[in-house]
């Protein structure tokens, strides 16, 4: 085997794109799991924003576009999620498999037009001469926006929840909905807000699948994605730097997993496909095991519906 | 049959329009079975070709049905039996992974004829198989590969590890090689035949490791797409033109021509002619075509990878000539010796050069 031929710095560089669908749904299902709501139909809106993402950018040619409607799509399908469980009061878990369902199916059907079409390619970030810098230029400036704009949105959800009065709302409504609810906070409508951005951010996280990443449709190409990106929350103790941590070690190991094979290494391919799943999960874990509190990091009122004459 | 006959001489008996409802009962119906998405624009498109061509040839006389995305397994025993009870009279199964699954349901319709592709199991006297000398386009590929790579590195992205696809990474190497002595190649195992993202990323890592050349053993355009963002580097179309990405990162391609087997099988079910047998046709027999070698190609690097084109299609050269030694030095093909289709089918060692072991 030769691991000479693994250039490091490549291979930072292409984590930093395999983790962003992941660190974006991740995200997404961090602002809602925090406002006391657990979404467990992450893979079905990541999915519906990968097909409108890809149905747009390809009938209006423009991925900017097509971003901007796998946002929407992420966030219409999560509606539906948010009818059920806020104003009806249905069960959160139950709903939020059966959204991963309809959306597969959804996306499914919306997608037979467009199986084996190009979408428009999405342009990388033009910095000029920083992109020629040896090694920082190939890692930080050689990618497309949506790269950066991943970063981005984890730094504003976490200083979003840490400094800011919203944040603190939020906090609260995930934490005890009744003391939220007497102190004047409408919970519904909280937890509507953020229900739509989780949506939102899945429906971005699949139309970089489908728009960057492969770039094409196919049935199911999410690929288990949205399963990754609720677990990562789970161990990654709601907190955003983690999540992305979390999200390039998964990114990094299906990357490298990949290049040791091309480098021709011997390990069983069998062992190095199920690499990124154990590997992260195992490190997440240990990270949070440590303290003896990761469980106390879960949102009080998780899971639990509200309604104001309880 | 008995039925049939019944509501033939019942319609008869009731006028016109019942005798055309029965004239319809006795259309040949063909079915197919797709492992993809015909949109795939690789494999399952060019199947689905063949059953165009097939509907083209007999107009109203048969009937064609199919179903896409059919797992390999359990779901294709179902959806064979579905299809065999629905009353189609052959069965095309066109996928490596339907083999036991064609064979069982097989038992069970005696009367219905099935049509394997790429298998080697005929456990009954109404199962076929029919396949294509898929490795005969490689040599032609590797051929272009090894004059074209710079880096001296080709990739191979392989489905799973079956001797139809060893053919092909043997066929690939030796040919670079033949033209290229420094030339090395790199397989990853995809584990699948149609998954974009997968594919895609398997393309990425290769282009990392310095490779600059990629062939690709799965049915989806996505390696080529992945290729498309990385001036310098090229692909070929497979399974079929893939022309959309003419003419570079596509260089050429090798393009599986089933049409004029279908039409064959068919008519031999109308005439009731039709008998278990074992195709295997090649370029020669037009079931391997090359597509169109794009100026992105020198033109003596073209003029090379066309003469052998057509010395195989002569009959003139075999890919798998002698010497050849299996990858752990022991010969296997001796000068002028040429490989027999037995050692082919069962094809499950690397040959001398190729580094790294096939996953049992």
């Amino acid at each position: 085997m030769d691991l000479s031929a693994i250039n490091p710095a490549v291979l930072i560089a292409s984590l930093m794109v395999a983790a962003v669908p992941i660190m974006l749904a991740a995200t997404g299902e961090l602002v809602v799991e925090k406002a006391g709501v657990l979404n467990l139909g992450v893979e079905g809106m990541m999915i519906m924003g990968a097909v409108c993402g890809l149905a747009i950018a390809v009938e209006a040619e423009s991925p900017v576009l097509g971003f901007v409607a796998a946002a929407a799509g992420g966030a219409a399908l999560s509606l539906i999620f948010a009818f059920l469980t806020q104003v009806l009061l249905a069960n959160q878990v139950a709903t939020g498999l059966a959204l991963t369902l309809f959306g597969l199916g959804l996306s499914s059907l919306i997608g037979q037009g467009y199986v084996g079409i190009k979408p428009p390619p999405t342009p990388r970030l033009d910095f000029g001469p920083l992109a020629d810098i040896p090694v920082l230029g190939t890692i930080l400036f050689r990618h497309d926006p949506v790269v950066y704009l991943s970063v981005l949105i984890v730094a504003a959800v976490w200083a979003l929840l840490r400094f800011t009065r919203a944040g603190l709302i939020l906090r609260a409504v995930g934490e005890n909905h009744d003391a939220a609810h007497a102190l004047g906070y409408k919970v519904q409508r909280i937890r509507l807000a953020a229900i739509l951005f989780g949506g939102a951010m899945a429906g971005l996280g699949g139309a970089y699948i489908s728009l960057v990443r492969v770039p094409q449709w196919t049935d199911g190409i999410t690929a288990g994605a949205g399963w990754i990106a609720l677990a990562i929350v789970v161990f990654a103790g709601w907190k955003p730097w983690r999540i992305l941590l979390g999200a390039y070690l998964f990114g990094g190991i299906t990357v490298l997993q990949l290049n040791l094979q091309a480098a021709g290494a011997r390990i069983p391919v069998e062992y190095l496909s199920m690499s990124p799943y154990l590997i992260t999960i195992l490190v997440l874990v240990i990270m949070s095991a440590g303290r003896g509190r990761a469980a106390l990091n879960a949102p009080a009122a998780l899971g639990r519906n509200f309604h104001a004459s309880r | 049959m008995k039925r049939r006959t019944l509501l033939a001489g019942a319609a008869l008996g009731l006028g016109l329009t019942l005798a055309g409802t029965a004239m319809a009962q006795d259309r040949t119906k063909a079915c197919f079975v797709y492992v993809g998405p015909i949109g795939d624009g690789g494999w399952t498109y060019q199947h689905h070709q063949g059953l165009l061509a097939v509907q083209e040839a007999f107009g109203d006389k048969v009937e064609t049905t199919y179903q896409e995305n059919v797992p390999e397994g359990a779901d294709a025993e179902r959806v064979l039996t579905q299809m065999a009870l629905s009353g189609c009279d052959i069965i095309f199964t066109t996928s490596f992974g339907y083999m036991d699954a064609t064979n069982a349901v097989a038992a069970r319709f005696p009367d219905v004829k099935f049509e394997h592709a790429t298998g080697y199991k005929r456990e009954h006297p109404n199962v076929a198989t029919y396949n294509a000398r898929f490795y005969e386009g490689r040599a032609v590929m590797g051929t272009i590969a090894g004059r074209m790579t710079k880096s001296n590195k080709i990739g191979y992205i392989a489905s799973f590890p079956i001797p139809e696809v060893i053919q092909g990474i043997n066929a690939s190497y030796i040919h670079a090689r033949k033209v290229n002595p420094d030339v090395t190649i790199s397989v990853v195992w995809a584990y699948t035949w149609f998954d974009p993202a997968k594919e895609a990323d398997a393309a990425k890592a290769l282009i990392e490791q310095g490779v600059d050349v990629i062939l690709s053993h799965t049915d989806s355009t996505a390696p080529l797409a992945e290729l498309a963002k990385t001036p310098g580097t090229i692909g070929f179309g497979q399974a079929s033109d893939m022309a959309e990405y003419k003419p570079s990162p596509r260089v050429s391609s090798i393009i599986d021509n089933w049409a004029p087997y279908y039409i064959k099988r068919v008519q031999a079910v109308i005439d009731g002619t039709w008998e278990q047998t074992d195709a295997w046709e090649g370029i020669a027999g037009g079931e391997v075509e090359i597509g169109e070698i794009t100026e992105a190609v020198p033109a003596e690097v073209k003029a090379e990878a066309e003469a052998m084109r057509d010395a195989i299609a002569a009959g003139t050269y075999h890919p798998f000539t002698g010497p050849l030694n299996k990858q752990d030095g022991t010969p296997w093909l001796a000068e002028g010796q040429t490989a027999s289709d037995g050692d082919l089918l069962g094809m499950d060692f690397y040959v001398e050069g190729i580094e790294g072991d096939i996953p049992k």
